[in-house]
């Protein structure tokens, strides 16, 4: 059996406490011996529910819902995104939606997050990559799937992927993920 | 515009957590302290500073909007002339650029940068998503927002590009840890081994625990004046070290948020836009360049910050720079990770991109005279981040960037011992310095650098 760790956990949370000790007279020396007092610390809970619009990137969130990779192309350049991007950096012309589904693709960078932001701690440990994708000029952000987390190499660097997409769209980015393939 | 001072600062204790005090009163030890040091009482100065820039990075740690005009209010500045700076992990630094801006555009007379961010009002973990909210929250942070994983990814392309190792990236944490010892203001001094490094726990491969910055609760500010600002000081009373220490040369840059949309530019077009004046000059350089391109490195890509470079030859051509290495005594970069100090030392101009882990290692970024337990091939040339840097002092963001032009001010002051109470990361004889300031995965990057008044190197 494995140890227990050496120290227990921290979190927040605690019991409900409505009173502090203070003094009971506020004469003079009781007031000067409250700048030694230990500071008051208090939760405050915050949670707000956002209404989020992708504007004129949504029809790439559309797109993933329909099993489908789209990019942005600028028509004069053909200079390509893999990201949704409504306008090109370098003739700041609108883009053009393109289809780049079944495009060849291979890891470009890696890494295997042992910890991370509290959303995705439950994810531990999971790969995030952003992959090179044929005939796009940038790169895509996605997770990686079907590899030993705790076996990572810069071998990986290089592989073959292909995307997979969620049968239930969730409308995120994570509605794509990829995975190594033979070619 | 007019020449600008660098001529006081203050920085308060960095450390995880400051219940003891608000923000408003942990931003007054550092400016009290950078009043106190050119020997003027509260009162004095308040009459005579013109106005300020406030620096803090997030309203999320705080849950406090507008706490710029608190601090200002706290410090008893109200009427005169303030506004916030924010740039990421870069606020700092900008900060400290635009109070040099208000100075040298003869807008004021004397300004002070003061920040701050109090980063212990939430468990790491959602301190941690606060800060990956700093990443595109419709196409990247939903991925897995995480900016240990974003650098740890741009890491792992130079290491794949370029041979960097996590060896290389350790001795970045060795020395900074080792070099924090000596700074009573740093949050996590230690004395670790390369092999501590590595065996620290794995927060994103490769890097460990040791190769990246702690969230820390701090402030700092610096005060910045002109001639006659100088002049209104030392005529109250204000006691000004000389030489003094002049800013002469500010530089920024910036990239895409999402770090997958940077361009991968082709060898002519880095050479023309891109490549330091010493890069140009060298055929040697132009050839390994060359070669890198024909094996498939492009510019930036994600292995580079080109927001680093841009702000660098900025920088330096206002200066008047040519070779960093050679015409700078020291400098205070933005440690955030390890394999940033390395990727920074290319951006900078400290040595050709590619070889940033070699110069790691080689001992020419490390302080003399102390022991780093490491067998190093040279000797130092330019000390890095003297101080400790963000991997060791910590990083409560809004300070970070006005905590590195505190330090280069006492370091051109020859002051250290004075603050330090220790004098072992006093560069010697230091006549000019760098202070660099980064922003999440190098959207923007500030560089400042600070010299001795009319003293050539």
């Amino acid at each position: 059996m494995a140890k227990l760790p050496e120290r227990r956990e921290e979190n927040l949370g605690g019991y409900i406490v409505h009173g502090v000790p203070f003094p009971i007279n506020t004469d003079e020396e009781s007031l000067a011996f409250l700048k030694k007092m230990a500071p008051i610390q208090i939760e405050q809970p915050y949670q707000i529910t956002y209404l989020h619009s992708y504007g004129q990137d949504s029809p790439w969130f559309a797109g993933l819902a329909n099993k489908k990779l789209l990019a942005s192309q600028d028509g004069g350049s053909g200079y390509t995104y893999a990201n949704p991007r409504g306008h090109d950096m370098f003739s700041g012309q609108e883009t053009n939606w393109i289809d780049i589904t079944d495009r060849p693709a291979k890891v470009h960078a890696f890494t295997v997050c042992h910890f991370g932001s509290e959303e995705f701690l439950p994810d531990t440990p999971f790969v995030l990559a952003l992959v090179e994708i044929e005939g796009v000029n940038t790169l895509m952000l996605t997770r990686l799937m079907g590899l030993d987390p705790l076996a990572a190499t810069l071998d990986w660097i290089g592989m073959n992927v292909r995307p997979h997409f969620l049968r239930n769209s969730k409308f995120k980015p994570t509605d794509v993920y990829f995975s190594p393939s033979e070619s | 515009m007019r020449p600008v001072y660098a001529i006081s600062g203050g920085v308060s204790k960095f450390a995880k957590a400051r219940p003891d005090k608000t923000f408003q009163a942990i931003v007054k030890e550092a400016y009290d302290y950078a009043i106190q040091d050119i020997g003027l009482d509260f009162p004095t100065f308040t009459r005579l500073v013109d106005g300020s820039v406030a620096s803090y990075f997030s309203d999320h740690f705080t849950r406090q909007l507008m706490a710029g005009i608190m601090v200002q209010d706290y410090l008893g500045l109200c009427p005169k002339p303030s506004h916030r700076v924010e740039g990421g992990g870069a606020t700092g630094g900008l900060c400290f650029q635009e109070a040099w801006k208000s100075v040298a555009s003869g807008h004021m007379d004397i300004c002070v940068a003061y920040g701050f961010e109090t980063m212990s009002h939430v468990e790491t973990w959602k301190g941690n998503e606060f800060i990956a909210l700093a990443s595109d929250i419709s196409v990247d942070y939903p991925v897995g927002g995480f900016y240990s994983g974003y650098y740890a990814m741009m890491v792992t392309r130079h290491m794949k590009e370029f041979g960097t190792t996590v060896e290389q990236m350790a001795h970045v944490s060795v020395k900074n840890h080792l070099n924090a010892y000596h700074n009573p203001y740093a949050q996590k001094p230690n004395r670790y081994t390369i092999q501590d490094v590595r065996n620290a726990p794995m927060v994103a491969w490769p890097l460990t625990r040791l190769d990246i910055c702690v969230m820390s609760d701090g402030a700092a500010a610096s005060i910045l004046v002109s001639e006659d600002g100088l002049r209104k000081l030392e005529a109250s009373g204000a006691v000004i070290p000389r030489p003094l220490v002049r800013v002469t040369g500010i530089g920024c840059g910036t990239d895409a948020m999402r770090m997958a949309d940077r361009p991968h530019f082709d060898y002519d077009y880095f050479m023309e836009n891109y490549a330091t004046t010493v890069e140009k000059n060298s055929d040697d350089t132009r050839t390994y360049y060359k070669e890198l391109w024909e094996h498939g490195t492009r510019y930036p890509g994600v292995h580079s910050f080109r927001a680093g470079r841009a702000a660098g030859n900025m920088a330096y051509k206002h200066a008047g720079i040519q070779d960093p290495l050679e015409e700078l005594d020291f400098i205070e970069l933005h440690d955030a990770y390890t394999s940033s100090e390395i990727q920074t030392y290319e951006d900078m101009g400290l040595c050709r991109y590619g070889e940033g882990g070699e110069f790691a290692e080689s001992g020419k970024a490390f302080m003399p005279g102390i022991d780093y337990g490491l067998k190093l091939k040279n000797q130092p040339t330019l000390p890095v981040n003297p101080s400790g840097g963000l991997i060791a002092c910590g990083h409560p963001v809004g300070a970070t960037g006005l905590m590195q032009a505190v330090f280069a001010t006492w370091q051109l002051q020859n002051t250290i011992k004075k603050h330090f109470g220790d004098d072992t990361l006093q560069v010697k004889n230091a006549k000019r310095g760098a202070i660099h300031s980064h922003a999440g995965t190098g959207t923007y990057v500030s560089i400042s650098v600070l010299e001795h008044e009319g003293q050539e190197k």
